[in-house]
């Protein structure tokens, strides 16, 4: 009697562990990212991510636990780092460092903006990788009037920060789709072809009555930039391989280390296996 | 006996060394209970001859208290405890430093693994009746390991000074508020700040750095000599010192040295065969072991949306949470039918008495401060609770093998419980996941509470004679 009481508490209590992590998901939808395509054996996209980089977010963001000739794991040498990618006059062991201050940077846009070097690790979470999410953040800009800059961002509502690169782009404008249901909002997130996310917002009907309604928000292309989206799309792909380099340079080091150390674990396994055997054959 | 009238130590097999050798160690054993020692603890250190898969996790944790205390020396030679340079300088480890980053991963991948280790290591004792006497002394010396551990992962977490490390360490420190009357002056002085600061960090380091690793390093020695004395337990939770040969050996112990120094180099290899792939290949492993939002510096003035701490105290993370001002109700009903479980099955009137007398100042207390303080004591009571186990457990056996059905099923009941209240602590506060971490959190409860009982009334097998 007990047996089975205690049996049928404990199954109780295996369904609700099954169940719980169904029970907690489900809740904000957010933005949906796309796959950033990373690959850090490519060193030609990396070294031309490396140029954007210094072109264009090097101008108001710092780098600074990045040191200018690290970059010579990208096949460059210092005198090429010093005449392609430093525009400071700056030494080639120096940081990544730009001359804007905390202060102009609270001028130009409300808040400090933030040393990038470790932003794509920090980036990162349960709906993608930090590469992901800038991947997703770079092609998520359009046109809204009603920002100071004149920008704002699916990925990260009312980022701060214009769409630099917009020359390249072009202007794109957000598209808003209204649903009445979530599971239909949710579905047509997953069938969006651009990055997409959706909004839940409420308010009251003509009678009074509190109602909800999902924003399905997807980006419309607006007017055409200096690159096809093909290209544009590249160009950020090289960016946020260099960012992804950049957050963690020993990255392209670790793994390969890793497998030399596995084999030689593996040496010792067999090692101690053996001299184990060995030993216990005397232990009935 | 006096320093000259031990027998000098005679070494073969050295060639001709042998002379030379035999000469210094009768020199320093004359002086230092070298060979004595090493007789005691290794090579005539009798250990049951069925040890199991369960069995490899003491030295594991061994091997990694002293990993983390080398990389953790290395990682002091470049790390500045300053909250103005504290975040540059882990990632100038990160980057500048030659192999910087393979001694701060193993570093953060040690502090995962040393808990992943610990836990199954106080699994072990759950399941085969470690802790029982003759033990207490061992559990209890390991239950305050365990309790330093806590201690130096909190306190080093709050190094790296990113967003992670500084809003937990004050969600933490926070925690002391809600001690009446004295709590607020109590966390002021924990920060040294009214905030956690550059002072909070400073004062953190010296306790990561040396004040808990010495407490801890004295620990661990006392856990080994007090389990030394009393010998190991085994799967069979039988004592094998009760039947020996004639030369008073444990028929059914080997020496330590060398079948299980052995036998630990080959579960330490495969130990270091997972280490490194979470170091080379998994080092942030999901946001498990490196959180993402501690990779951004920490700053006082913005509060992340959701503050998690890591996986290894996120089942006590969990407790903390589920205490709400509806819980304190069911607390009230438990603590009602605790006390009506006492008085109708204990005999003894005093025993009685002090139950009620408990019961009451409990129900007063209840009623009379903000759950939150009542969240803050059952977290702790959740650590500490492990504690009196050798007292609360009454099984006529040691060992799962021949305990009962119902034994079985509460152990089985308790892990999953307590990896549900894990995953839910890394989770942000939902309605459906506070009900769950709040039938957990009674059944966690449930689990010591009741265990007098229902370990007496259960249905256990004969225990073997000798090992199997």
């Amino acid at each position: 009697m007990i047996r089975k009481t205690v049996m049928n508490l404990a199954r109780a209590v295996v369904c609700a562990a099954l169940l719980a992590p169904l029970a907690v998901l489900g809740s904000a939808d957010g933005a949906k990212l796309q796959k950033a395509p990373v690959n850090l054996n490519d060193l030609v996209s990396l070294q031309r991510g490396a140029q954007v980089f210094v072109n264009y977010c090097l101008n108001c963001h710092n780098a600074s636990y990045m040191r200018y000739n690290r970059l010579r794991d990208l096949g460059l040498s210092d005198d090429q780092i010093r005449d392609n990618l430093i525009f400071t006059g700056v030494k080639v062991g120096e940081p990544m460092k730009v001359a804007l201050s905390t202060r102009e940077a609270g001028q130009l846009f409300n808040i400090p903006t933030p040393d990038i070097s470790v932003i794509t690790r920090s980036r990162s979470s349960e709906a993608g990788s930090g590469s992901d999410w800038l991947y997703s953040y770079f092609r998520a800009f359009y046109r809204d009037s009603v920002r100071p800059t004149g920008w704002n961002n699916l990925v990260y509502e009312n980022s701060s920060m214009p769409h630099v690169l917009w020359e390249f782009s072009g202007q794109h404008q957000v598209e808003v789709q209204e649903f009445s249901s979530h599971d239909a909002a949710k579905a047509a997130l997953l069938q969006a072809k651009s990055v997409a996310r959706v909004d839940e917002i409420s308010g009251k009907d003509k009678d009074g009555k509190e109602v909800k309604r999902w924003l399905l928000k997807t980006i419309r292309p607006g007017s055409a930039g200096t690159l096809t989206p093909l290209e544009y799309d590249r160009l950020v792909a090289d960016l946020v391989n260099y960012m992804t380099y950049m957050a963690e340079p020993a990255r392209l080091e670790r793994t390969q280390i890793g497998i030399y150390v596995l084999l030689l674990l593996g040496v010792l396994f067999v090692f101690a296996y053996l001299l184990k055997q060995e030993y216990w054959k005397d232990v009935q | 006996m006096a320093a000259a009238e031990k027998p000098p130590v005679t070494i073969t097999g050295a060639g001709p060394l042998s002379g030379v050798l035999s000469g210094l160690l009768t020199w320093i054993d004359q002086r230092f209970p070298l060979v004595s020692s090493w007789k005691e603890h290794l090579a005539e250190y009798y250990a049951p001859k069925n040890f199991n898969f369960w069995y490899y996790f003491g030295s594991l944790a061994l091997l990694v208290l002293v990993m983390q205390l080398v990389s953790g020396i290395f990682l002091t030679m470049f790390y500045k405890p300053d909250a103005a340079q504290a975040f540059a300088s882990v990632e100038y480890i990160m980057r500048d430093v030659w192999g910087g980053w393979i001694i701060r991963y193993l570093h953060s991948t040690g502090a995962s693994m040393f808990f992943l280790v610990v836990y199954l290591h106080m699994f072990r004792a759950l399941l085969y009746g470690s802790y029982r006497k003759p033990r207490e002394l061992v559990w209890i010396v390991g239950m305050l390991i365990f309790l330093c551990l806590m201690a130096e992962a909190f306190f080093g977490y709050l190094l790296p000074w990113g967003q992670m490390s500084y809003w937990g360490a004050q969600v933490i420190v926070n925690l002391f508020d809600a001690i009446p009357l004295v709590g607020p002056t109590i966390a002021v002085w924990i920060r040294g700040d009214y905030v956690v600061s550059d002072a909070t960090l400073n004062r953190f380091f010296a306790f990561h750095v040396i004040a808990i690793p010495l407490v801890l390093l004295g620990m661990v020695a006392a856990h080994i000599l007090a389990l030394h004395e009393v010998g190991s337990n085994n799967p069979d939770g039988i004592e094998i010192k009760d039947k020996k040969d004639a030369a008073g050996r444990p028929l059914d112990g080997i020496p330590f040295h060398p079948y299980y120094t052995v036998k630990d180099t080959l579960g330490a290899a495969v130990f270091l065969i997972v280490f490194a792939i979470c170091i080379f290949f998994l080092p942030e492993m999901g946001g498990y072991f490196l959180e993402y939002n501690n990779f951004i510096p920490a700053d006082p003035l913005r509060t992340p949306t959701h503050i998690a701490p890591l996986w290894y105290f996120t089942p006590y993370y969990s407790i903390l949470r589920a205490i709400t001002e509806t819980f304190m109700w069911v607390l009230g009903a438990g603590v009602i039918g605790m006390v009506a479980l006492i008085v109708l099955s204990v005999a003894n009137n005093l025993v009685r008495l002090a139950a009620v007398a408990a019961g009451a100042v409990l129900l007063i207390g209840f009623y009379a401060l903000d759950p939150k303080v009542w969240g803050v004591v059952l977290m702790g009571v959740a650590v500490m609770i492990f504690i009196p186990l050798p007292w609360l457990d009454r099984s006529p056996v040691k060992s799962i093998r021949y305990k009962g059905p119902i034994f079985r099923s509460a152990l089985a009941a308790f892990v999953i419980v307590f990896v549900v209240l894990g995953y839910l602590g890394t989770q942000p506060v939902t309605d459906t996941g506070t009900l769950i971490s709040q039938v957990c959190t009674a059944l966690y409860f449930l689990f010591f509470l009741l265990m007098p009982w229902y370990t007496a009334i259960d249905k256990c097998k004969p225990e073997p004679e000798r090992v199997t």
